[in-house]
């Protein structure tokens, strides 16, 4: 598993105190009991994580770990493209 | 039971600071809501937050109403309580006809002293400075309580209840509860916060609720609340107290209601506030038929709006559709602690008036709401029975009924 994914993957363990490895990309956030309080705490944890800034209007549409996990990489790619025209 | 009855008001709000000021912002619909500046310790003033406005209050300071001692024990909050609550004791005689024991204090305040709290903090954990040594009465929450005691020299029961969001409803039901059922004979009620700190506006930037421009209740484009601060005040007395010195009598309260969602620690649940409401309404020994203006907590977020509403209808059934609704929040923002006392002295002006304030900045009400909303300019009405509704963070609901004074 790359990086981003096993970083993201844990900080959702670690919000609902549960063994990382019970959590799959697949996972949806119903199967783990995510609430709206978590979701908050999660998208919190994962920017800190990761220096970027989720939008709010992004954060209804995330349904299970994969959407997590893949709107992290697309936000760090965007960052890094931002900042390379910067330069 | 007494009859309750109101006899003074006061307020330094955001739409003005004093009464006559308050109630021509208010049926003006002018807000007092409007950028975000000089926030202290901030860099440039700048809380670095996605939301850009507030509702400030840019018209107070403390040096022309308090000595230096009192002004250096307090912060904020207890500064904009005092002078709120002289206005009120002002116009009603207060003490020139009730003695101070027979008096009670009840305040709504949850935030406390903030700007002191991190301001000490800060200071501890950069460069582990000694804390000032007023840093405990600036920033216990009770601190307008007490001032306002101290202030005015009375000596009866003093508190403040801190229950977010419902702090001040609650605080003016109890007040309500105590003056008529004679534990007191008169109270000074309300709620004060000041909680426009530079941690606290980031705390909420966080939860992701704020309007990024300013909020627009029960809109159908509605997007967050608006933060604010402020202090309102009412003094309430028996009606026989009242009547026996012929003093003017500007509403009447005649109804309280509480609940607990017993839910969840942000979202609102529709049950708990209809509770509430129901409660009051009986509690006023009213019906539901009676009910002819409803202040809404209306705080502009998806949640508490659309559960709000469902409240409503649940409470009112067809009726839920018919029977006015605003929220004064688009005016003088949502100053937490406070937000229940400014709300229920714009209701009492309202009623007192005939004239029901109407919700600012909303073009297009949410129809999935199906409420009917006063947007545009205030609405006249007759004598009749309000609610103001409080539904606070962990689901604490409050509720209370004023009734249009008419001379009887």
């Amino acid at each position: 598993m790359d990086d981003v994914s096993q970083r993201t993957i844990e900080i959702i363990a670690k919000a609902k105190n549960i063994p990382a490895d019970s959590i799959k990309p697949e996972t949806s956030f119903e199967e783990i009991n995510i609430d709206s309080l978590d979701k908050i705490n999660i998208s919190f944890e994962v920017e800190e994580a990761f220096n970027i800034e989720i939008p709010d209007e992004a954060l209804g549409s995330l349904k299970t770990v994969g959407d997590v996990v893949n709107g992290v990489k697309q936000l760090i790619e965007a960052k890094a493209a931002g900042s390379a025209s910067a330069s | 039971m007494n009859r309750v009855v109101i006899t003074g008001l006061g307020c330094v709000t955001p739409i003005g600071s004093s009464v006559a000021a308050f109630r021509e912002s208010l049926f003006a619909g002018r807000t007092g809501i409007s950028p975000i500046v000089n926030v202290a310790d901030a860099p440039e003033g700048d809380p670095g937050v996605r939301y850009k406005q507030a509702a400030q209050i840019f018209d107070f300071d403390p040096a022309q109403h308090l000595d230096s001692g009192i002004a250096t024990a307090t912060n904020r909050n207890a500064q904009l309580a005092i002078v709120a609550a002289r206005q009120a004791a002002e116009q009603a005689e207060l003490l020139q006809h009730h003695a101070p024991g027979d008096i009670a204090i009840i305040m709504g305040c949850a935030c406390g002293g903030r700007a002191t709290e991190e301001s000490e903090v800060k200071n501890l954990y950069t460069r582990n400075a000694r804390a000032h040594p007023l840093t405990i009465v600036r920033t216990m929450s009770s601190s307008g309580a007490s001032n306002i005691s101290i202030d005015l020299k009375i000596t009866g029961p003093t508190l403040d209840i801190s229950t977010a969001c419902a702090s001040a409803t609650h605080a003016i039901g109890l007040a309500f509860q105590m003056v008529r059922t004679g534990m007191s004979t008169a109270a000074i009620c309300g709620g004060q916060e000041a909680p426009l700190s530079w941690g606290f506006y980031r705390a909420w930037d966080s939860m992701r609720v704020v309007s990024p421009t300013q909020c627009k209740p029960y809109a159908a484009n509605r997007d967050g609340m608006t933060l604010g601060e402020g202090a309102a005040m009412l003094v309430i007395e028996t009606f026989e107290s009242a009547q026996a010195r012929n003093a003017t009598i500007l509403g009447e309260i005649v109804g309280f209601g509480m609940s607990a969602d017993a839910n969840h620690i942000t979202q609102p649940q529709a049950e708990g506030a209809a509770m509430a409401m129901r409660k009051a309404i009986a509690d006023a020994g009213a019906t539901p038929d009676d009910i002819g203006y409803i202040n809404a907590h209306g705080t502009g977020t998806q949640a508490n709006d659309a559960t709000e509403a469902a409240a409503i209808h649940l409470v009112f059934g067809e009726r839920g559709s018919q029977i006015p609704v605003s929220a004064t929040k688009s005016l003088h923002g949502h100053s937490i602690g406070a937000s229940g006392a400014l709300e229920a002295l714009a209701t009492v002006i309202g009623l007192q008036d005939g004239r029901l304030p109407h919700t600012a900045g909303v073009d297009t009400p949410d129809a999935a709401l199906n409420v009917d909303l006063i947007i545009n300019e205030p609405r006249a009405t007759g004598p009749t029975i309000a609610l103001s509704n409080s539904l606070a963070f962990g689901g604490l609901n409050a509720v209370i009924a004023l009734k249009t004074y008419t001379g009887k």
